[in-house]
């Protein structure tokens, strides 16, 4: 009988082309633009590390000063308060993390110096967030603290310098120093990129990744963000390190709630502790956020995006009402025929499911079609973007495309319900007396 | 006119009516929002950066090996760009206009008082600044070589004098900004600095800040690594002189690597990229939505005007001209738009105010919601008019016909 019902459809489909045909490219379109918008909320809103995301959390202490007024907290944290977290304790996974920018000169002389972007890390940085590797690993604890001079590279640059090979045991020249290579990351790339929103949420990944200790101590040049909201006592390096100037990111990794009840009763203490010192003396409502509760909280999701969610939701209501007005002058059209199959007596419950497996084949090929619709938007968006983000993310994924033909022939058919309605209840006598 | 008869027979057809009316209230909604934030934007890409910026370039050089001497460096390569036969000026600067990088403090006329702290955004560049950018300097004196400060990163005391742009020495000293020349300003860290000059504009680095006309610049050159140098061309020049200048920088001095050489009109470009890309998207929805609801409405008229064949001929038979079948049917379009359009301007001015709330918008313009209603009207009109037509030509013998 379905198959049957389909036959029917389709035959109902090829009497009438143009209006079905409309129908079709206003389920296309409505649906084809809802989903580019929601593929790019899909992933820019999304859970870049859904298996750990309720496990890390930043840490964001009460900085600020009363005397200015809307004064946002920095998300980072100062050299001060990074260092004593570090020391405060050693018993959960944590990292300090902060971008810098170095010259490396390549031992092949063919290749001309160039400049990469790194990130000066803890060894733990690299298991919290389930880096992969190529070659190798991250360093060990005792790296970090005896500030050995040790580098994980990314894939690129590994490509660049050593055209893809197991490149651990080498040396890569950089700032003017010897750093012995460790580990070779496999291709990463969060998106968003998590563990530094404050940097541009959706850049690629550094290049190059160092001890934390030797972003100071080989005065490497730091490039991230930094936001003092106090000026430095006196001149030089360490009046900076001293300041309350934020320029660190500072995860931990709090397995379950005893563990983030103990931390987060460690922190709230040193809070304390800083503000009777007459440090840290605008209170903020929460110190520990988890990844999705940081991402929420820095407002990753770009405005532009949510505006277009919006208008992409009209644009598809829009859709659906001329659907219903089109199935409905299709419905009505076909009502001497209804009326006919009454006669003959087809039972109102066939006929409302004939009608329903009618508006449903409509949404499943202006669902395809539709598909068609959010590729060649995401491409256009993609091309329009060029480098400004990473974008390599904007695609359809079997998820996309599973809700995207669900959604086109489920807001089909709800559209056709009045219809439909309509189409089981004409009175066979009238049309029939017609004929 | 009509209006009677055409009521009357709408009723009889409330869900059609309600249909077309709803699609064009939200088709309303969102070409009027859609056009405003285009608009919007647009507007903020208009706004001028103060600079020459048509013959501005700029590239970056970054120093390495032991050898490397960043003083010296950046005055050999600002004497030779100064030497170069195109080149009007060049200067060494920590940040640039529309950029969307760079550095931002405040000043007060009340040391320690942080509360009266108007925000600025913070130049740091070398006594030829002015001339290299294209400032127009309106009040005071501009910087002297002997003015410059050359200092480490980490150096916190600043050169003692300053210019500032218009609107923050309005701000600053409400009371007239031509009084501020002459006047100590204050640093967060309560550094006395004197005024020397105003100039007209000078954008902060951030297009999206809101205090964006608020700008200073230091006579300074800041040593931390790498040397941002913006060069200004004779008309026409550009082109040629781009490479010509890497090519020149590379070879006086093998140990640095010259970076991101762009001219000031692809900085800008990719600073409001995100606006454009919108207002891209944005016209592309408000063309789709027209379309679709065209359509729409083209698709209910021909069902409507289907199903009253009979009456039509029957109306022509008893008299009724073809300019009057039109006019019923072009009325009875303008009629239900009518009806969509308000309600349209009522979800119009709703989603607004959403965006207003959610999003820190301006609110929109008064004219943009009636100029929305009688658009949409018009392209109901316009849709309607092909099936009218082929309504009047109905001839009056299909009343005398049973189908």
């Amino acid at each position: 009988m379905f198959i049957y019902y389909i036959r029917l459809a389709l035959l109902s489909y090829r009497r009438n082309p143009v209006l079905s045909s409309l129908m079709v490219l206003a389920v296309a379109i409505g649906i084809g633009a809802y989903m580019v918008i929601f593929t790019l909320n899909y992933f820019m809103g999304g859970d870049p590390i859904p298996h750990k995301s309720k496990q890390l959390f930043h840490v964001q202490l009460d900085y600020g000063d009363p005397a200015f007024a809307d004064f946002d907290p920095p998300p980072q944290l100062t050299y001060i308060d990074a260092t004593a977290l570090l020391d405060l304790t050693s018993a959960y996974p944590r990292t300090a993390s902060s971008k810098f920018v170095g010259v490396v000169e390549p031992q092949n002389r063919e290749i001309r110096p160039f400049s990469v972007n790194g990130r000066g890390n803890f060894s733990d940085f690299f298991t919290m967030f389930d880096i992969p590797f190529q070659y190798g690993s991250g360093w060990d604890r005792s790296a970090d603290e005896n500030r050995q001079q040790v580098i994980v590279l990314s894939s690129e640059l590994n490509n660049q310098l050593f055209g893809g090979a197991n490149s651990v045991g080498e040396t890569v020249h950089l700032h003017g120093f010897n750093f012995t290579v460790v580990g070779v990351m496999d291709s990463w790339s969060p998106v968003p990129k998590f563990y530094d929103v404050n940097n541009g949420p959706f850049d690629p990944i550094e290049e190059a990744y160092i001890p934390w200790h030797l972003i100071i101590s080989l005065r490497m040049d730091r490039s991230g963000n930094t936001n003092c909201w106090a000026a430095p006592e006196g001149d030089g390096f360490q009046a900076f390190l001293n300041a309350e100037c934020a320029w660190i990111q500072f995860w931990v990794e709090l397995r379950d709630n005893a563990a983030h009840e103990d931390y987060l009763t460690l922190i709230n203490n040193y809070a304390a502790e800083q503000k009777s010192f007459g440090r840290l003396q605008q209170p903020v409502d929460k110190r520990l956020f988890d990844v999705n509760e940081w991402l929420i909280e820095q407002e990753v999701v770009p405005d532009e995006t949510r505006i277009l969610s919006a208008l992409a939701a009209m644009l598809l209501a829009v859709c659906l009402l001329n659907t219903v007005g089109l199935l409905l002058s299709k419905f009505l059209g076909k009502a001497p025929e209804i009326g006919v199959r009454q006669a003959l007596g087809a039972h109102k419950g066939s006929l409302f499911i004939q009608h329903v497996i009618e508006a449903g084949v409509i949404g499943a090929v202006g669902g395809v079609l539709g598909l068609g619709v959010a590729a060649l938007g995401l491409e256009g968006i993609k091309v329009l973007l060029g480098d400004l983000m990473v974008s390599d993310w904007m695609h359809l994924n079997v998820t996309v495309v599973v809700i995207t033909i669900a959604l086109a022939i489920v807001c089909t058919v709800i559209a056709g319900l009045y219809p439909i309605w309509r189409a089981c209840t004409i009175n066979p006598a009238i049309h029939l007396k017609m004929q | 006119m009509e209006f009677g008869p055409i009521l009357r027979a709408l009723s009889r057809n409330k869900l059609g009516v309600i249909l077309i009316a709803l699609q064009i209230a939200f088709t309303m909604t969102v070409i009027v929002n859609a056009v405003f934030i285009i608009n919007q934007r647009g507007e903020l890409m208009q706004r001028p950066s103060g600079l020459d910026e048509a013959s501005l370039f700029h590239l970056r050089s970054i120093g390495f090996g032991q050898n490397f001497n960043e003083e010296t460096s950046v005055a050999d390569d600002l004497s030779r760009l100064r030497q170069t036969p195109g080149i009007v000026d060049a200067t060494v600067i920590n940040a640039l206009p529309v950029s969307d990088s760079g550095s931002s403090s405040g000043f007060t006329l009340d040391p320690g008082n942080l509360e009266s702290v108007v925000p600025s955004a913070i130049y740091y560049a070398d006594h030829r600044s002015l001339n290299t950018m294209g400032l127009e300097l309106i009040a005071g004196v501009d910087f002297e070589v002997s003015d410059v400060l050359v200092r480490e990163s980490s150096s916190n005391t600043n050169a003692d004098s300053v210019i500032i742009t218009q609107a923050l020495a309005e701000q600053l000293f409400p009371d007239g900004w031509q009084s501020a020349v002459g006047q100590s300003i204050y640093t967060p860290s309560q550094q006395a600095i004197r005024i020397i000059g105003i100039v007209r504009r000078l954008q902060a680095p951030w297009p999206q800040w809101s205090d964006i006309e608020n700008s200073a610049i230091f006579p300074e050159i800041v040593i931390d690594g790498s040397s941002l140098y913006l060069i200004r061309t004779e008309p026409g020049e550009q082109d040629r002189l781009m490479p010509a200048v890497e090519e020149m920088l590379a070879a006086s001095n093998p140990q640095r690597i010259l970076r991101q050489m762009r001219t000031m009109a692809e900085t800008r470009e990719e600073s409001y990229r995100i606006d454009s890309v919108m207002t891209r998207i944005l016209t592309v929805v408000i063309a789709t939505l027209v379309f679709i609801t065209a359509m729409g409405i083209v698709g209910l008229a021909v069902f409507s005007i289907n199903r009253r064949r009979k009456q039509i001929g029957t109306r022509r038979a008893l008299g009724a001209t073809r300019g009057a079948i039109l006019r019923y049917f072009l009325l009875e379009n303008v009629m239900i738009s009518s009806m969509g359009v308000v309600f349209g301007a009522v979800l119009t001015i709703g989603f607004n105010m959403f965006l207003v709330q959610t999003f820190n918008m301006p609110r929109i313009d008064w004219y943009y919601t009636p100029a929305g209603m009688l658009a949409l009207i018009l392209v109901g009109l316009l849709a309607v008019i092909g099936p009218s037509r082929a309504a009047a030509r109905i001839t009056p013998a299909l009343a005398t016909r049973s189908v």
